[in-house]
């Protein structure tokens, strides 16, 4: 019953390259909710609109590359237009606001994209660099996949070494601990907190471009990802850049390998991974803020 | 004045009857226009109905046909509410629909408690026309099984001895899988292994590929349709299945409509479906040069099953005189008339009020620079037993 090594070695590249995914995702969310403690459900729809975005620079200029590096800018300001907004009044109100107004952007979002893009599914094809299959223990493994493993942990690396070594990094991590005193310390962290989450929209809109030729694009495609974002960033441990990490790492795994070992179980598989962790340790697995 | 009374009275009789000579047939199609995976194929099924309708001028015996069109959203408590109102307040003859399985219940459920003619023009749950089958309700387009059941019978003909099955895990899937299964394995077949990932819009099938490969088939059956389909398509190139395994399918996962974003990777996949573009007879090749005039595109099998399902309609009615008040005769008619499709002839089956049709295996094969189709083998009259169908 044991697989050979090649094919479990090409398991875990699809497990890491969907935990990749999720990093990519989860990350932004979680480090918003954890700062500042804002729920944002529409993290997805700047996800769907990196994607779209990166569809039409890919149909205007002919280079994926172009597509990956303008369309997270541009969901990234489209973020900043929701913040400036609606979403900057919503700091401070009780968590169910936040989620509902966030919902219903959800919608407005699928609605919006169906309106300008139309409602059939599209695809944006790997770029021709990458359009090959690696051999990876003499099984073809698609160059792709492998380079949206590396840019995930590229991000994860630079995200660190901004968090750990700016002084950016340092104001965010004080207001992480204690806003109230980083603010009576003269610190802006209201602007702290604008930049963390254009930032965190950056990456939704970078998460979509990079995905793009893996799964499809499509109106609502911001929905089918929510759940198993918003599970990482429960498990991981909402605000902390190891904790998103770990947590897509994990729940990519689960996914991966439930749907190969335990095949009746796989549609339930994470959620069993999320009620585990949740018992054993309710703050999440790395949370920012460890509570007393 | 008492003769001046009765001219009136006798003057007001036939004024009515006068009037309903002229009355419109309505149909009534009921299709998820704005909403759902299934719009671009409501579209074509939808178009293709009416222009099989207008070559014959839109009107039988003197009444002209009008069409009236109501979206589901793909829900099927709105394809529901859609459909009693077509019924109740625009006085349809008879409604047309649904494209996907999900919305079927609801409007056979109210066809068949209201006596009004349902006609499928594409989903494909078997026991509609079989366990479940109504008086009311009548099949243009297929049942899953009887799409798949000859699939495996060939490939054992072929060469091909062992097979691994992957689908969604829904009643669609398991139902074509169920197809293949059976008569795969009672012509000396071997199921190598099934997988049922969950039916979700992620399509990464890397994990279930891999295994696939560990179990090391002849060929690999499955049905997907839409951007699953592509999502599959590619995949199995790019994790080297192609190399060494022959990918086989209900015909809908290399339809057109997936070929431009499958490219090359479509190239020698085999599917089995009642339809594809190559069918070489008259009416097929009129309609695809039709189709492909005026929108630009080869047509779908689901465009050639609203052709069908228009041209079969339109024989029903001239059939039964145009007449359309008795619903049982307008039934009646359907199961006494033949046609020519884009498929080649077409009946439907008193027993199960499911069509009776050819059934076609195909090679996509890479033709310069396009992907194109081959037929390998035609079955021909391809008919449901009645399945526990009490007609």
């Amino acid at each position: 019953m044991l697989p050979d090594p090649a094919s479990l070695v090409i398991q875990l590249l699809n497990g890491l390259q969907y935990g990749m995914l999720l990093f990519l995702l989860s990350v932004g969310l979680s480090v918003v909710l954890g700062l500042m403690n804002f729920i944002n459900l529409a993290h997805g729809t700047l996800y769907m609109l990196g994607a779209f975005l990166g569809l039409s620079l890919v149909g205007v200029t002919g280079s994926f590359w172009i597509a990956l590096a303008c369309a997270p800018l541009l969901a990234a300001a489209i973020g900043a237009l929701f913040y400036g907004v609606l979403l900057r009044h919503l700091q401070g109100e009780s968590a169910m606001k936040q989620v509902l107004v966030t919902f219903g952007l959800i919608f407005i979002g699928i609605d919006t994209v169906r309106m300008i893009w139309g409602d059939y599914e599209e695809a944006i094809a790997a770029p021709a660099l990458l359009a090959d299959s690696i051999r990876i223990w003499g099984q073809p493994y698609p160059a792709y996949r492998l380079f949206v493993i590396a840019l995930g942990l590229v991000v994860a690396l630079l995200l660190w070494l901004g968090l750990e070594r700016t002084r950016l990094g340092a104001v965010v991590r004080a207001g992480v601990d204690d806003r109230v005193m980083a603010a009576s310390l003269g610190i802006n962290i209201d602007a702290a907190f604008f930049g963390v989450f254009c930032l965190g929209c950056w990456l939704a809109g970078l998460a979509g471009v990079a995905v793009a030729p893996v799964l499809q694009i499509y109106p609502g495609m911001d929905v089918a990802i929510l759940i198993p974002t918003l599970i990482v960033v429960v498990v991981g441990g909402p605000g902390s850049l190891r904790g998103a990490l770990l947590g897509s790492l994990l729940i990519g795994m689960a996914e991966t390998f439930g749907a190969v070992l335990l095949p009746d179980f796989a549609s339930f598989m994470i959620y069993a991974v999320m009620v585990l962790v949740l018992l054993l340790r309710p703050g999440g697995l790395l949370p920012a803020r460890q509570t007393a | 004045m008492k003769l001046l009374a009765a001219v009136a009275v006798a003057v007001a009789f036939t004024l009515p009857i006068g009037a309903r000579s002229a009355e419109p047939i309505r149909v009534g199609l009921v299709l998820p226009y704005s909403a759902g995976p299934f719009v671009p194929l409501a579209n074509e099924l939808g178009d293709s109905l009416v222009m099989a309708l207008e070559e014959s001028g839109m009107e039988v015996a003197g009444r002209k046909i009008e069409i009236l069109k109501e979206d589901t959203t793909h829900k099927p408590d709105v394809a529901q509410a859609k459909a009693k109102k077509l019924v109740f307040e625009d006085k349809v003859d008879l409604l047309v629909g649904p494209i996907g399985s999900n919305e079927l219940a609801a409007l056979f459920a109210f066809a068949a408690g209201s006596r009004i003619p349902l006609i499928i023009p594409n989903a494909g749950d078997n026991e509609a026309t079989g366990e479940k089958c109504s008086p009311w309700v009548i099949r243009t387009s297929f049942s899953n099984d009887q799409i798949v059941r000859e699939m495996g019978p060939w490939l054992i003909k072929q060469g091909i001895k062992t097979a691994a099955l992957i689908a969604f895990d829904y009643t669609t899937g398991h139902q074509a899988m169920d197809g293949f299964k059976k008569p795969f394995i009672a012509a000396g077949g071997t199921i190598v292994g099934e997988q049922y990932p969950p039916f979700g819009p992620i399509s990464d099938f890397g994990p279930y590929l891999t295994k696939i490969k560990e179990q090391k088939p002849d060929a690999v059956f499955t049905f997907f349709a839409g951007p699953p389909a592509t999502a599959l398509v590619k995949q199995f190139s790019e994790f080297g299945l192609k190399e060494s395994i022959k990918l086989t399918a209900a015909g809908w996962l290399i339809s057109p409509l997936n070929l431009p974003g499958e490219g090359d990777a479509a190239a020698g996949v085999i599917g089995i479906l009642n339809y594809v573009p190559a069918i070489d007879n008259p009416v097929n090749k009129a309609f695809q040069q039709k189709f492909q005039a005026k929108y630009n595109r080869t047509a779908s099998e689901f465009a050639a099953q609203g052709y069908d399902t228009g041209k079969l309609i339109y024989a029903a009615l001239k059939a039964n005189g145009g007449k359309t008040s008795d619903k049982a005769a307008f039934v009646k008619a359907l199961h006494e008339v033949s046609v020519e499709g884009t498929r080649g002839p077409l009946k439907i089956d008193p027993k199960t009020n499911n069509i009776i049709q050819d059934i076609y295996i195909y090679e996509a094969k890479k033709v310069g620079d396009k992907v194109d189709f081959a037929v390998l083998n035609r079955i021909r009259n391809v008919q449901d037993a009645p399945n526990g169908c009490k007609l």
